[in-house]
């Protein structure tokens, strides 16, 4: 009778091929990519493929002509300009504006500096809801009396509301904060004016910020919804996100235009999302939010 | 030196005082009566008005699956992601891609998904042999789509921000504690969890502003019902000022959005001051 083996514990035998952590990574990657596989998937379909239930995983050909059909029956080939035009315009305009006012605010004493710094911080704190109904009736007023491109249900009604916003004002002026002062006092001593300064000096130290400021306006352009609805009704004045608001809710349109016009719309911001991808962690980090 | 100053006065500081005032007015967009001073009228209003209690209960519930449901959703991968394994970088960029899609095509695609008839989450549920469901025409079940949307849009953020945070916990920490014995649960609980507390922080209050804000997926998806039923703060309002069946009634718009900035200001007060015994600031 020979003595029994020691047996391992059986929990040790029982080891998989590969981390566990796959089994639960797995599941959860399908769950998040495949609203983006369905929408690319519809907006390549026939209409008759997308309304078949069950539904067709796999398209028996890819039919790319609900692009060209989107673009041709409805105008979302203006929807595209147009946002393409407001986004940019905004982030330019945040840009030049933004570093003008958080320069002023970072480096100079003048008269009320206090109180209108207090007064910009605030309207971080209060909610669109609460701004845009006298927004609406400036934006309108300025239409009528003063220039008629900046006016409700024009383009410019988008832009000139957010040429520049509180918190890119903050954001640069904290940025700027912390170069050293001495390049800007040498330059000064040198004669150059505080303009020059700005742009000779600080700028080309700040890209980092400037880039991050131009990246976050872009994408909230490029999604910003409500103001949108309000100020514009006109479909040769609206934006993407807008435009396809419109048409999701006018029963006019076949799902898989829809889609095509959709995978449009995201194109940009899946471009600038790969971009930047890289960086987020670390710039999150960089924040101090995470308290570390 | 600053147009840029003069830009935000116009369009955010003039506002603020203006709606405020505007919220003691009758004023509407359509009548040309002038704009009488009512006192507290729409406040008053406002008290008495079923779909504002419906409004906030639907916005009060909306917010309390949400905002856990992201932080969970968002703890949960972030953890699991924070580790070298094959393929990470796939599911990584798997989760920060839903932070590229906007509210409106987040919303366009999930309508689509949960369509009664056509959508494929119905074709799932009848291969493991559950009913047919009518989703966002039902007034139980149209909120709780609304909240699974929202939620994935947001998951990229939220794991963003706790896998910086993980990162940014020392490994020393979590290895002397596995030395000493402590099981995998014990060390989280014990030891990554309270040093995350600070991202749960900003989590939880940024996720809340947010959705006592909700707007878009309820104008795209539901408009408000069916029966009111998803009917949330912002959407009413919106309703009443610029909507087809409004009554333009600015003024009323204006209380209500007042409100919803009182019910902002107190909850995020709140959060911050319930969190000083449970964030843990590492100086």
């Amino acid at each position: 009778m020979s003595a029994p083996a020691v047996a391992l514990p059986a929990r040790r035998k029982r080891r998989l091929p590969f981390s566990p952590w796959h089994l639960v990574l797995i599941p959860a990657t399908i769950a998040l990519i495949f609203p983006f596989a369905w929408l690319i998937i519809t907006s390549i379909e026939t209409p008759a493929e997308a309304l078949h239930f069950p539904p067709i995983l796999t398209p028996h050909q890819l039919d790319f002509s609900n692009y060209p059909q989107a673009l041709q029956e409805e105008p979302f080939a203006r929807f595209f300009l147009n946002s393409a035009v407001v986004a940019v315009t905004t982030v330019i305009s945040n840009l030049v504006l933004c570093s003008l006012a958080g320069y002023a605010f970072a480096r100079y004493r003048f008269l009320g500096r206090g109180l209108l710094f207090v007064l910009i911080m605030t309207t971080l704190m209060v909610p669109f809801q609460v701004t845009m109904i006298p927004q609406f009736i400036i934006t309108k007023w300025l239409g009528v009396h003063l220039l008629g491109a900046v006016g409700i249900n024009h383009i410019g009604a988008l832009i000139v509301p957010n040429a520049a916003t509180a918190f890119g004002v903050f954001f640069l002026r904290q940025f700027f904060r912390t170069l050293p002062i001495e390049y800007e006092e040498a330059a000064r001593v040198d004669g150059a004016s505080r303009l020059t300064v700005l742009r000779r000096i600080v700028l080309p130290l700040s890209l980092p910020a400037l880039s991050t400021l131009a990246a976050l306006t872009f994408l909230e352009s490029w999604n910003n919804f409500l103001w949108p609805l309000i100020a514009i009704t006109s479909t040769n004045q609206m934006t993407l996100p807008l435009g396809l608001a419109m048409f999701q809710n006018s029963h006019s349109i076949e799902w898989t235009h829809l889609m095509a016009g959709n995978v449009m719309s995201l194109i940009p911001m899946l471009i600038i999302f790969f971009a930047a991808q890289r960086y987020f962690v670390r710039s999150v980090a960089a924040t101090g939010i995470t308290g570390m | 030196m600053t147009p840029g100053a003069a830009i935000i006065v116009l369009f955010g500081v003039v506002p603020i005082v203006w709606s405020a005032i505007m919220s003691f007015q009758r004023n509407s967009l359509v009548s040309a009566g002038g704009t009488p001073f009512v006192g507290l009228a729409n406040y008053r209003q406002m008290l008495h008005d079923p779909v504002v209690a419906q409004a906030l209960q639907n916005t009060v519930v909306y917010t309390a699956v949400f905002v856990p449901g992201t932080i969970i959703v968002g703890l949960f991968l972030a953890v699991a992601m924070n580790r070298k394994l094959r393929f990470i970088s796939v599911y990584r960029t798997a989760a920060y891609a839903t932070m590229a899609i906007s509210t409106i095509s987040e919303a366009l695609v999930f309508i689509w998904l949960f369509d009664p008839s056509y959508g494929i989450v119905n074709y799932l549920f009848s291969l493991v042999g559950l009913h047919q469901q009518p989703f966002l025409n039902s007034t139980s079940e149209a909120l709780f789509v609304i909240v699974i949307m929202t939620i994935w849009g947001w998951t990229g953020f939220a794991v963003v921000i706790y896998l910086a945070a993980l990162q940014g916990i020392p490994q020393v920490l979590t290895e002397a504690a596995a030395i000493d014995g402590a099981s995998r649960w014990t060390i989280f609980r014990r030891i990554t969890w309270p040093l995350l507390s600070p991202a749960s922080l900003f989590l939880l209050i940024w996720l809340t502003i947010n959705a006592l804000q909700l707007f878009d997926e309820v104008y795209l998806s539901t408009s408000g019902g069916p029966l009111n039923s998803t009917t949330v703060l912002v959407y009413y309002l919106y309703q009443i000022a610029f909507g087809q069946q409004g009554s333009g009634d600015l003024g009323y718009a204006s209380a209500i959005a007042y409100f919803l900035f009182v019910i902002i200001l107190a909850v995020t007060g709140l959060q911050f001051w319930g969190s000083r015994r449970f964030v843990h600031y590492r100086s």
